[in-house]
């Protein structure tokens, strides 16, 4: 499987960037990132979604006359009016190809061709041929998948001509709720936020009482404060036949992190120089690649190898 | 909440670790029990704790004798290659005659709904099915019987829910209460590599250290990260991630930045959960002993009594029972929780 095409995607922006801002990171996505796949939507809260829909259609725009396919990312926790009515909305008005990330969506979505999201839990070979059954096409693994698992479901979704797709840059979804911690840190419930969440475009960084940094709220998500990167690890992930490579966007050099991704996935770049090409990115986090390994996904395993995939 | 609609008589669900602690939770006053085996396919995958499937089959036999009913657990997530054990817990509960299966993962139902038409299937807390849309799904492709709703609604919501669903509910009224959606949080593999999803435990102890100095200051720890710290003589609480003490840029002072470590206590909302359409009440804490499962179960049976007779409920010593000595009625009271 080593040989087949490989795809770098850049996931649904997780953070409440400034309008302005969330467009012009796209239109330079756009021009510049060596990305196939961009996905669009607000995953994280309803409340956030209108904020960005004026400059959508322009975006979604720019990214398609760039070449890349745009699939609208659905809402990780639906419960509330307004969240289900985004879903629905979406689900039932958007013409991009949608990603569902709830089982809500996928009420909608069944029967049509559509995409799984990593915040769906598809753990194993029994959940990816119900999925694609109902017309799944593209699977984004969990996060706390470990590869040996992976590797059974790649296998399982050649054969149900399903792709598998996996994060291998970015802050990892630790967890959902129905309670904003942005808002309870700033004294403040959900109804009552007034987007303090805006200040904090890679999220707001939580440390123990030794002050050790440990997670990262970001609205009702919790993150890893870590950022995983399995640069090292993509000569194994494509061997087992892993098609897709998720980047999930952040406030540093996302065409930088693309690029280098890119090289790796052509052979062209080994992995240890894309390693250090990504150690120089003004990051204020360590690497974590924990899970993959079947570790603890904040840890790290050290690469005692430079290859080319 | 409409008051002229009279409250329905549910059915009181308890937790069973043991088939000690199933014998006294039926011997109480359950109407009905949930247990698991004894591996990774229940989200209470504890040492010492769960059910041989020869334990399950006498179990189901003692409590059928006496009019009540058992529910088995297998609602983690099988990791591909290891499906096998998954199926097997299926074809366990179904030849011991359980009465039906909690299930989370969709390959779990779909294999259950083919392979076992006639087991009824309950979807499990940890599917995360928290809106009538996600719960219509799962009874549309699987057949689902019921739901345990998630911990995240008001009684308001779970009211409008009732209207918009084909299947019955249950809700959860006391126990420990997670801050997290359940069956999405990777919170403790992240720091201990056991994760809940596929292991099905939580804080695994395995993991916990309890630390005390000089001062007799006592720090609590989960893998190497400080979850909480006490002082002399204050009670402190089993470390799990989302009841620690943090501290952020926006805060002077470490807080509990998801929420205090506090149990469920809906004891005093129990006439509007029977008005709101809940057909079954929940108890947490397969994990529990035999003494506090006997007495949570026998104040619910009284309390449920009691409001089936028209009398108010009376549950003030249930709070000797809450984690800390601390309850909440968490999102269930009104949305300024969240």
């Amino acid at each position: 499987m080593s040989g087949a095409r490989t795809e770098l995607t850049l996931g649904p922006n997780l953070f409440n960037w400034a309008p302005e801002r969330w467009r012009d990171f796209y239109f330079r996505i756009a021009d510049e990132a060596p990305v196939a796949v961009v996905y669009l939507g607000e995953t994280i809260c309803s409340k956030r979604a209108p904020l960005f829909s004026d400059y959508y259609e322009a975006v979604s725009e720019r990214l398609g006359a760039a070449g890349k396919t745009v699939v609208h990312s659905t809402l990780g926790e639906t419960a509330s009016r307004i969240d289900r009515r985004l879903v629905s909305d979406v689900c039932e008005r958007t013409a991009d190809l949608i990603e569902a990330n709830d089982a809500s969506a996928a009420l909608f979505l069944r029967g049509r061709p559509h995409y799984i999201g990593p915040l769906m839990n598809v753990y194993n070979e029994e959940t990816l041929r119900f999925l694609a059954s109902k017309g799944a096409q593209n699977i984004c693994l969990p996060i706390e998948l470990p590869f040996a698992a992976a590797c059974v479901l790649c296998a399982v979704a050649a054969s149900e001509k399903v792709m598998i797709e996996v994060q291998v840059f970015g802050r990892q979804s630790l967890a959902l709720s129905a309670r904003c911690y942005h808002a309870r840190a700033h004294g403040r419930t959900r109804d009552t936020c007034r987007f303090v969440c805006e200040n904090d475009p890679d999220g707001l960084v939580l440390t123990t009482l030794e002050r050790t940094p440990f997670l990262v709220a970001n609205g009702v998500q919790t993150l890893s404060y870590e950022y995983l990167n399995l640069v090292q690890e993509i000569p194994a992930l494509k061997a087992a036949g892993v098609v897709r490579y998720r980047l999930s966007p952040h406030s540093c050099d996302m065409v930088q992190v693309a690029t280098t991704f890119r090289s790796v996935l052509d052979g062209t770049l080994a992995t240890g120089e894309a390693l250090a090409r990504l150690e120089e990115l003004p990051i204020d986090a360590p690497f974590s690649n924990g899970f993959h390994h079947g570790r603890p996904g904040h840890g790290w395993t050290v690469p005692n190898t430079n290859v080319r995939s | 909440m409409n008051d002229d609609v009279a409250p329905r008589r549910p059915e009181l669900v308890c937790p069973a670790g043991t088939p000690a602690s199933l014998r006294t939770a039926v011997d109480a006053g359950a109407d009905t029990v949930y247990c698991g085996l004894q591996n990774a396919t229940n989200a209470r995958n504890f040492p010492g704790l769960n059910f041989s499937p020869e334990e399950l089959r006498k179990s189901v036999d003692y409590a059928h004798a006496r009019g009540r009913k058992v529910l088995l657990a297998v609602n983690t997530f099988p990791p591909a290659g290891q499906f096998q054990l998954w199926k097997d817990a299926v074809g366990i509960a179904a030849s011991a005659g359980v009465d039906a299966i909690i299930v989370a993962d969709m390959g779990v139902a779909a294999y259950a709904s083919r392979e076992y038409p006639q087991l009824r299937l309950h979807l499990s807390v940890q599917a995360g099915a928290s809106s009538p849309e996600a719960i219509r799904f799962h009874c549309e492709e699987f057949g689902i019987r019921r739901v345990v709703l998630p911990r995240i609604l008001t009684v308001a919501e779970i009211a409008d829910v009732h209207r918009q669903i084909p299947c019955e509910i249950e809700a959860f009224v006391f126990g420990n209460i997670g801050m997290m959606a359940e069956g999405r949080c990777s919170l403790t593999n992240y720091v201990t590599g056991i994760s809940t999803n596929m292991d099905g435990v939580c804080s695994p102890a395995a993991d916990v250290r309890y630390e005390e100095d000089a001062d007799g200051t006592l720090t609590t720890r989960l893998g190497s990260f400080v979850i909480d710290q006490y002082r002399c003589g204050e009670n402190g609480g089993y470390p799990t991630i989302c009841k620690g003490r943090y501290g952020c840029s926006v805060q002077s002072e470490p807080y509990y930045a998801f929420e205090e470590p506090r149990s469920l206590n809906l004891s005093a909302l129990l006439p509007d959960l029977m008005r709101a359409g809940v057909t079954a009440l929940k108890i947490e804490g397969r994990q529990r002993s035999r003494a506090y499962v006997k007495s949570v179960v026998a104040a619910f049976r009284l309390a449920v009594d009691g409001i089936m007779a028209g009398e108010e409920p009376a549950l003030t010593d249930l709070i000797a029972l809450t984690e800390g000595h601390k309850e909440t009625q968490g999102a269930f009271q009104s949305k300024s929780w969240r």
